[in-house]
Parts: structure tokens; sequence; C-alpha cells
């Protein structure tokens, strides 16, 4: 679909190098590319993710200017930044923040996968390449959150590498590795930094790879229903490129709004004091995009077990194509699986809501009830453990409910929705 | 049934619970108070800030350090004695009297001996004890936190910190208060080791931080009346500024920021509507 090239060197400059380095077909074909009309809001998260990696880029060679990866000096040098360096209180504020935009917009832009259908045929491999973008992403974010060295970040590194050490055999091994030590110190600030700011270049491979992978079958659409014909498309530029703008600049109005108005309202107080590991912060919480992973590891009892469920959870995403037994794409004709997938958000939100509390406090009022196994059955270990199954039912159900389900009927186009004649097998309308 | 629930039970039996007991910290609800600081369009005092400077200065400074503050933040624009008249804090009048009462330790390029000489307004802010082990030693054990950052590195730290200089209270009975400590309903702790009453275990904990802020503590040089509130809310607007020196220059930017953006999004709402007219999506 994405179709023979319709550029046409116009001046004889154009020509001459058309023929040596197509570059300026490269860019008028990427413009040019047929996009899917019905594109909903939920599409535009793609271009504002490529934004947020521009801007977290940005705005870390010029904090890296400034920053030193010293477990003496990492501390100040960060408070240096915000109250010396000309606009650095800004310059910090963004990355920070943009930090969680990120991640909130890369959550959007998976749960819009997920939703529509997209990571299935033929479109594994952009779906694959998306999960491990993520990954990149995880482990760029927590080590970019240990370089102020405050108690969090200290902390927080101790406990995420500590969950290393609990594999078999290898972990302690490994963890030392890590750490280039016996615990978290000097060295393995230094090469947290170092891979901080090697992995955003790798990520910006990866989204060459994930575009790459994009324009080979074209954008799915709420339909789920493939493209049939040049009625169905637009092309990308003014198109999309005005729409996804229009989105990026409402993102960019709550963006500023925390950079602005609320700077710290994402980060936790305890990184405000420089890290010490005499003393233990509690309780020790990630940043709010972990937290559902930490209550999955903390669900369960066994910590080897935790872990495997951790990874399990973002390891799942990467069979999902061949797990989903479904030939419909969009869940828009699933009614059986949306039932579940809201469900699989809420488990999302829950685990989340876990996360940030302590085990062993008291989700509701009115303190213990009594203990079921080994914990309150009013606790938040109980509590995580209804999340975990909310979580991981999803997948099972993708599995069972496609081999059952009966879909509603489809649209024969992406066109026919829309146009008067196939008004009939439309059953909503979305804009 | 019995024969499931074992068996589900062993299941979990095999695996060790990692969660530690959590010990049951309870602190009093801060007391509710405002500034005029907070909020988008909320901007610092000068004159408060001036009142809360003092208060550090003549009470706090004693034991607390604010090592990321030099002495010219106090004249930069934003700060306590900032003055348009002169744009370098450096020359500010009030910044140059303030550091003649201070020394600093350095070294005597001719002779390599350690000496002191006077503070210039590029220095930090004077550390009342040498080390940390100092501090210790004339503070009982406990440790006076820096206070540069404090406001920032506390839950609702403006509210907790002003809740804490004037909640002292007296222990209640059957509250074992020990030696050099002081009972205070806000600072967060578990007391239950030291109550011995009939009864829930009283909020808060023991601090090592004698009652400081008492009516006259200091003398306000605007004539304000110098109440344990007044102080305890001029030291914490400082503390906020000394926090983060440019959140008054933030905000100033953060709404022109806004309005652009907001028109900024309403041309490009315009010229979506515009280019997608003619196609039925």
């Amino acid at each position: 679909m994405s179709g023979p090239s319709t550029y046409e060197p116009k001046t004889g400059i154009e020509r001459w190098l058309d023929t040596r380095l197509p570059i300026i077909r490269f860019g008028a074909d990427l413009l040019d590319f047929p996009t899917p009309k019905n594109l909903n809001y939920w599409w535009t998260f793609g271009g504002i993710l490529a934004f947020c990696l521009v801007v977290q880029i940005v705005t870390g060679v010029i904090l890296a200017m400034h920053y030193v990866a010293n477990a003496d000096m990492a501390f100040n040098s960060v408070e240096h930044i915000t109250r010396d360096v000309n606009y650095g209180w800004l310059i910090r504020g963004i990355h920070a923040n943009g930090a969680s935009m990120f991640f909130m917009a890369v959550y959007i832009h998976m749960f819009r996968g997920l939703y529509y259908g997209s990571y299935k045929a033929p479109r594994e491999v952009l779906w694959i390449l998306g999960v491990i973008i993520y990954l990149l992403m995880m482990a760029t974010a927590f080590m970019g959150y240990v370089l102020p060295w405050g108690q969090m970040s200290f902390w927080g590194a101790t406990v995420i590498t500590n969950i290393i050490g609990s594999l078999p055999l290898v972990g302690p091994a490994i963890t030392t590795w890590l750490w280039g030590g016996f615990a978290v110190d000097n060295p393995t600030l230094n090469r947290f930094f170092s891979l901080h700011y090697l992995l955003p270049f790798v990520i910006a491979g990866v989204v060459g790879l994930h575009i790459w992978a994009l324009h080979v079958p074209g954008n799915n659409n709420p339909t789920g229903v493939n493209v049939r014909s040049k009625q169905d498309t637009v092309p990308f530029h003014p198109y999309y490129t005005v729409k996804d703008g229009f989105a990026a600049s409402v993102f960019l109005l709550l963006f500023a709004s925390f950079v602005f108005f609320n700077p710290d309202g994402l980060g936790h107080p305890a990184n405000y004091t420089p890290a010490n590991p005499l003393v233990t912060p509690n309780p020790i919480v990630p940043e709010w995009y972990f937290l559902p992973f930490y209550a999955i590891l903390r669900a369960v009892p066994n910590k080897l077990l935790g872990v495997l469920s951790m990874f399990g959870a973002i390891g799942l995403l990467f069979i999902l194509p061949w797990i989903d037994t479904a030939k419909v794409r969009s869940m828009r004709y699933r009614p059986m699986i949306r039932v579940f997938f809201f469900v699989f958000i809420l488990g999302c939100l829950l685990l989340g809501f876990c996360g940030a509390n302590e085990p062993d406090a008291h989700p509701l009022p009115g303190g213990a009830v009594g203990a079921f196994l080994d914990a309150d059955l009013n606790s938040f270990v109980w509590l995580s453990r209804l999340g975990f199954l909310l979580y991981f039912q999803f997948f099972f159900a993708l599995f069972f409910v496609g081999l059952i389900e009966t879909p509603l009927p489809q649209p024969e186009s992406i066109s026919s929705p829309v146009l008067p004649q196939g008004a009939a097998a439309s059953p909503e309308k979305k804009g | 049934m019995m024969r499931k629930a074992l068996a589900i039970a062993a299941a979990f039996g095999f695996a060790v619970t990692a969660f530690s007991a959590v010990a049951d910290t309870t602190a009093m609800e801060p007391k509710d108070v405002h500034w005029s600081f907070e909020g988008p369009f909320g901007r610092f005092d000068q004159e408060q800030l001036q009142r809360g400077y003092k208060v550090y200065h003549d009470v706090c400074s004693a034991c607390h350090s604010m090592s990321l503050m030099s002495y010219r933040n106090l004249g930069q624009p934003g700060g306590p004695f900032y003055d348009p008249k002169y744009k370098n804090p450096n020359d500010n009048p009030y910044v140059k009297t303030i550091v003649k009462d201070y020394q600093v330790p350095d070294i005597d390029t001719d002779t390599g001996d350690a000496i002191k000489r006077p503070a210039t307004p590029a220095d930090t802010f004077v550390k009342p004890f040498p080390n940390e082990y100092a501090a210790r030693a004339s503070n009982g054990g406990a440790l006076p936190p820096d206070l540069s950052l404090i406001v920032k590195a506390r839950e609702n730290g403006k509210r907790y910190i002003y809740s804490l200089l004037t909640g002292y209270a007296t222990a209640p009975a059957g509250l074992k208060v020990p030696a050099g400590k002081y009972y205070n309903p806000y600072f967060p702790s578990d007391l239950g080791s030291a109550w011995t009453g009939a009864g829930k275990v009283p909020t808060g904990g023991f601090i090592a931080m004698p009652l400081q802020l008492t009516a006259n503590r200091v003398t306000y040089d605007d004539g304000t009346t110098a109440t344990p509130e007044h102080e305890a809310a001029d030291v914490v607007a400082f503390l906020t500024w000394a926090a983060e020196p440019h959140a008054d220059e933030r905000k100033d930017l953060g709404i022109a920021v806004l309005i652009y953006l907001l028109i900024f999004t309403g041309v490009l709402y315009a010229s979506y509507r515009a280019i997608w007219r003619n196609i039925e999506h």
C-alpha cells in the first residue's frame, strides 16, 4: 500500500541528486504517504511520542553539559543547574516532567494498539519493535531517575538492581557486575549516566525501524479494515501533519502546566534529600509509570516468581500477535473482548494504585479484617493480587474469546461507514 | 474443600513473604495555613522574605546550615533584598552589609597557613558546624538537617514545617519523653514503645530540637509584631523561596507560555478544520 513513489524531480540538481542519493524522494514519499482518512485522535500519539523523544534528547544533551556524574557532586550539580544555570530550572523541569509525559503518551499509544488490533498481521514486527522501544524507555527512565542521586534515586536503584540478584545461581554475580562493586555507589552512577546518554540514541534507531515497519503495511485504522482504494486514504501531509500538530499542541498545554505550575508534582519529596546509604526512606516507591509492575512484583509471595511475573507482564506483549486468535482486528466489532479489555485497563490502574502504597496498609477504612493465608484481606497485598488477576486475565481472554465470540458486522471498506450508501452498515459514527 | 484450602496455603507456604512489618508511623495532619506565593498567580512577598531571612539568621542558623545558598542569592531578582538599582547582586548594599558579619576559612596563598578571611557575596552561607560530627556532638547526637531544600524534601513541606515549629505540645501523661528530646505531634514517628498510658498511642514523635519560635524571639525591622505564628509563617516563606529561588520567574513565564500555546492551539485547530473541510471522514 505504500505504493510506487510519486515524486518527480523538477530541477536539474534534484534529478542529479535523485540518481545518487534519493533523499528528497525519501522525504517526499514520507510526506505523501497514503494514510487512512478515518484515523481518530488516539492515532496522534505516534507523532507526539516522536516529539517527546526529541525534547528529551535536546534537553538531556544540555543538562549533560552541566551535570557531574559523581556520587559526591551529582546532587549539588543538579541543584546548580536549577539555581545558577540560565534557564536551567526550565531545562530540568522539561526533562524531568518530559519523562512522565513520554510514558503517558506511550501508554495511550499502546492501549490504542491493543484496542484496535494494531499488533495483528501484517503488523507483528511493527508491534514487537514498539515493545522493544518501550523496554528501552523503561531502562532509560530508570537510569535517569538515579542520576540526581537523591534518596529515592539511590534506594530505587538498590531495590531494582537487587531484583536481578534473585535469579538463581547467576543473580548475585550479575548484580555485582551491574553495580561495579558490592553496593550501589559511584561506579554505578557513572555507568548509569553513560547508558542514560547512550540508550536514547538506540531508541531513536529503533524508532526509525518502527516507522519503517509502519510504512510497509501502512497504518491500521479504527475499523481495522484494510485500505481498499485510494478513496480510503489521504496524503500524510497536510492532513495528518495538521491533525497531529493540533493534538501535539493540546498535549503541550498539559506538559507546560506541569513544567511551569507543578514541576515536582510527579516526583517524590525524598529525592530532594541527598542519597544516604545508611538511611532508608519509607516507603521506597518508583516513578508512577513503573508502579503497576512494582505492584505485580510485590503481589507474588516468592521473590523469584514475582520477578518472573513482572517480566512476564511485559514479555507477554511480544507474543501477543500469536496469542490473539481472532481474525477481526478492531475491538469496535468485538463486543465480548472489549469487556475484558476494559477490565485489563482497570487492572493496570488498580496495580498502579497498589504500587504507590505500603503492602500492609489498608485500602478500605476499618483496618484489619483478618488474615487470609499470608496477609490481611484488607491490605494492598490482596488488592494487588486482584489487580494481578485483572491484568493477566486479558491474555487468556484474547486466546479463548477469539475462538468463541461472534464479531459484529464490519464495514466493507474504510469509506463505507461515512458514505451515505454504507451508512446502514455502520453501528457508530466516529470522526 | 478443606484439602483445597490446604493446597493453596501450601502453595503460598513455601514462599517466604519478604514484606517487612510497617512501623505505625503517625503524625498530626498539618495546619491549614496559606501564603501569598501559592498557586499559579501567587508571588512571594518581599517584605515577608526579609522577615523570614531574619528569623533564619537570628534563630535557625545557629544549628542549621543552608549549603546551597550564597549571600548573593539574597540580592538576586526575586530575592529578599533585591533592588532593581543593583542588577548585580554582588553590589547590593544589603548583601554587602550581611557578609560583613562573616569570616570564612581559606588558605593564605603566601604562607599556606589556614586562615579566616572576610566573606564575600559569592560565598555560600557559613555553616554553623565544621562537619557532621561536630553538629551531632552539639545536638545530643541528632543532626540538624540542611535547610536549603527542606520545603521540597518533606511531604506537604510548607504546612508541615509551619506546624512543626508552632506545634510543640505538652506530652500526654503516660508518654515517656527521653532526655534531650521534645514531644511534637507533627513529627512523624511511632511512639508505641514510649507509651504506657491507656488508649491510643499519641500521634507524632520526639524531636531533638526544642521549641524555638516564641513571642518576640526576633525583633522585626519593619515593626511587625513577632508572634510565634508570624515568625513561623515568615521563615517558611523564606525557606520556600530558598528551595526554588526561580519559582516566581517560572510562573511568570508559564502564564506567557500557556497564553501562547492556547492561541497556537486555536490556530492549529482552525487550520485542521480548513484542510479537512472537503474530506468526509
